[in-house]
């Protein structure tokens, strides 16, 4: 029976997402989803956990992330520690084996989804050093000599930013998704499944100012959907009244609380400058 | 009919294996894509292309395959690209291109014309023609006899020296021809690797634990070390002048690559050539330098110094007193230059020219040999001997 994802009250996929997530599930081969940071490439493993009834298991992968860690570790000193201490423990080796998500995810009672989150941030080889474990759904634990095996095949999304490019080799067994940047329609849903009792004109106008924000020639960061997000429930907050963000000379105003849009100083100074600028020549 | 379809992508250098194609048979077979064409384009985009820089090829020989879906594509083409706007504020035009495009009536009315001359060029589409206004009388065409015209749809800088060139299929798409790519600059940048164990200690020292045990009478006595790591250091020295715009991918693509790879980079900018001060951000030129004998002071003789750029000037920026096109320096580029490679013999020059035609550009003879010949291309090959250079000294 095939499953389908096709979005949910809380998150809004493209067709083309839920392509590529129905086919990754379907047969079974792992999900990479690339795109700038803020597109929902996070959110979209949980979802697919939600709606599918699955266990979520996370692999936050960080730039000394080792592909052994997300087998196992030995962890040999605490062995040598007990055995110096006459611990009884000692005797069974596989006390010292510290699980890693992937064994978590390979012994799970039901199929989980397993996330392997921002993989570009590790070393180059990382992804080439999982290849043979994602491939087989196994590996060996030497120590123990135990042979892992996958229950349940997990269904696999790998996140990356795209700071670092992907060796082929892991390439060809994916999936592939890359989430642009939401056009206007599609960013008007995401924010609506946020702030289901967000003023329609309210809507328009914010996002209005955002899409012209992110026109601005040569910002360093361009504010994504989470800073919209932090934006939007700022000015619901404080309650802004509309006029504050509509002006008739587009670029000419500055918007309030924009610092929730541009956390970066040279891009505020930027702004600020263009605006200025602007201004005079609209005089 | 689908097996000319994967050889026409490979034969666009997308690079689609056996495995590939058999998965989308898998998923074909698996009524997965539903009945839809465009249900069966976008699995096979996600089977196929694992690299959104192929989206557009992809695309395009998409619709040239699979008949009937030129009008979507269409669509795609005709809206001017944002980015564009994004790439005036780091262009940085000068006074005399700023007059000429004023005397079109400013950036704003160019891209309106533009705009209009697009939606009205669309229906006239012919067979593999991708661009718009390709015959050269347009005045927004590639070849317009317009001199101020942008130009369109063209490879990048044709003719350097023109006005600004958008290739709107370049900044539109996130196709991209270059053949180095990140992964290929840092692997060429691995071979400069030095091991060495310094900072915060959290591996086993085995061997100390051992011995430290033993003399302990064998009670534990556990030894850490700090994890090996990469120790080499690195003064990038990056030119950003006016003539370095179309190599401002590439500059990034090795930045960016540099950044990741070594821990110990201090990177400067400079306009053309070196002189007595550099910039430490390239954004804030004019408040954040840093004098070259303060840099010969804070970093030991032991960084290796790589130096970017096209070396393309007049030679008198390089050789005389006040030859810069900043300022007056009291001393000579290549004096300065000269300095810099006593204090750090471990130098090279990477050069984004193409080395034929280094020999036609004065400026780039003589920093060659100010270099003592260790000028590379800035290619896959020539960054492999910049590195391999760069592990003996000048002297
Ligand atoms: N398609 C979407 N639908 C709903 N919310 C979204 C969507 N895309 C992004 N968001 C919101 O934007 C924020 C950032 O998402 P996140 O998954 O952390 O992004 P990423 O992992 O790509 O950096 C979250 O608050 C998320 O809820
Ligand atoms: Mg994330």
């Amino acid at each position: 029976m095939q499953q389908r994802f096709l979005g949910t009250d809380t998150y809004v996929a493209t067709e083309d997402l839920m392509m590529a997530v129905n086919a990754a599930v379907n047969l079974a081969r792992p999900l990479l989803v690339k795109g700038e940071p803020g597109t929902g490439k996070t959110q979209l493993a949980e979802e697919i956990a939600k709606v599918l009834d699955r266990r979520l298991i996370s692999w936050h992968i960080k730039s000394t992330s080792k592909a052994q860690q997300g087998l196992y570790e030995y962890d040999a000193v605490a062995r040598l520690r007990d055995s110096q201490l006459g611990d009884e423990r000692v005797h069974d080796i596989g006390n010292y084996i510290v699980k890693g998500k992937l064994w978590e995810a390979f012994e799970h009672g039901s199929q989980p989804v397993l996330l392997i989150d921002e993989i570009d941030k590790a070393d180059i080889e990382f992804p080439n050093d999982l290849l043979l474990e994602l491939d087989r759904m196994e590996f060996f634990v030497y120590e123990t000599r135990q042979r892992i095996q996958a229950k349940h095949r997990p269904i696999i999304v790998i996140t990356s930013n795209n700071e670092k490019e992907l060796p082929d080799a892991f390439l060809r067994r994916c999936f592939f998704h890359y989430i642009r940047f939401p056009d206007k329609p599609t960013m008007e849903k995401i924010v609506a499944v946020h702030f289901p009792e967000l003023k329609k004109h309210l809507l328009r106008d914010a996002l209005e100012v955002f899409f012209d924000l992110r026109e601005v020639p040569g910002l360093k960061k361009k504010p994504s959907t989470s800073e919209l997000l932090d934006w939007i429930k700022l000015l619901m907050a404080e309650d802004i009244p509309r006029e504050a963000l509509r002006s008739n000379e587009p670029r000419t105003a500055i918007p309030p609380l924009h610092g929730a849009l541009l956390k970066n100083e040279q891009d505020v100074h930027l702004f600020e400058r263009l605006v200025f600028m602007n201004r005079r020549n609209a005089r | 009919m689908l097996v000319d379809f994967f050889y026409k992508l490979r034969k666009a250098q997308i690079p689609v294996s056996i495995t590939e194609y058999l998965a989308l048979l898998e998923g074909l077979s698996s009524r997965l894509s539903g009945y839809s064409a465009e249900g069966f384009y976008y699995l096979a985009r996600a089977t196929l292309v694992k690299d959104e820089k192929y989206f557009d090829r992809f695309d395009r020989i998409f619709g040239a395959h699979f008949q009937g879906l030129e009008e979507s594509f269409a669509e795609a083409f005709g809206q001017v690209p944002a980015e564009w706007l994004a790439r005036q504020a780091e262009l940085l035009l000068s006074e005399e291109e700023k007059r000429r495009i004023e005397a079109m009536g400013g950036w704003s009315a160019l891209m309106d014309a533009l705009r209009d001359r697009m939606e009205k060029q669309k229906g006239r589409h012919q067979g593999g023609s991708k661009w718009i206004g390709t015959a050269g009388t347009s005045p927004y065409g590639a070849y317009g006899f317009n001199p101020e015209g942008v130009r369109i749809g063209q490879e990048r800088s044709r003719n350097r020296r023109a006005v600004k060139v958008w290739d709107r299929r370049e900044y539109r798409n996130l196709d991209d021809d270059v053949s180095l790519g990140t992964r290929n600059l840092k692997i060429a940048l691995r071979q400069l690797r030095q091991f060495a164990r310094d900072g915060a200690e959290e591996e086993l020292d085995l061997g100390g634990t051992i011995s430290a045990t033993a003399r302990n009478a064998g009670l534990l006595d556990i030894r850490m070390v700090a994890e090996r790591h990469n120790a080499v250091k690195v003064l990038l020295f990056l030119d950003v002048g006016g003539s370095m715009e179309s190599h401002v991918r590439i500059c990034e693509e090795l930045f960016s690559a540099a950044r990741s790879e070594f821990k110990h980079l201090q990177h400067f900018y400079f306009h053309n050539f070196i002189y007595d001060s550099v910039w430490t951000d390239n954004r804030r030129r004019h408040d954040q330098t840093i004098g070259l004998m303060d840099i010969a002071h804070t970093y030991g003789a032991d960084h290796k110094l790589i130096i970017v750029g096209d070396a393309s000037m007049s030679p008198y920026e390089i050789t005389m007193q006040g030859g810069s096109i900043e300022y007056w320096n009291e001393e000579s580029g290549e004096t300065w230059v000269r300095r810099l490679l006593a204090k750090y013999p471990h130098a090279v020059w990477l050069n984004p020219v193409p080395v034929l035609s280094w020999r036609y550009t004065h400026s780039i003879q003589i920093t060659r040999e100010l270099m003592r010949e260790r000028m590379f291309p800035l290619t896959i090959r020539g960054l492999q001997d910049a590195i391999h250079a760069l592990k003996f000294g000048l002297n």
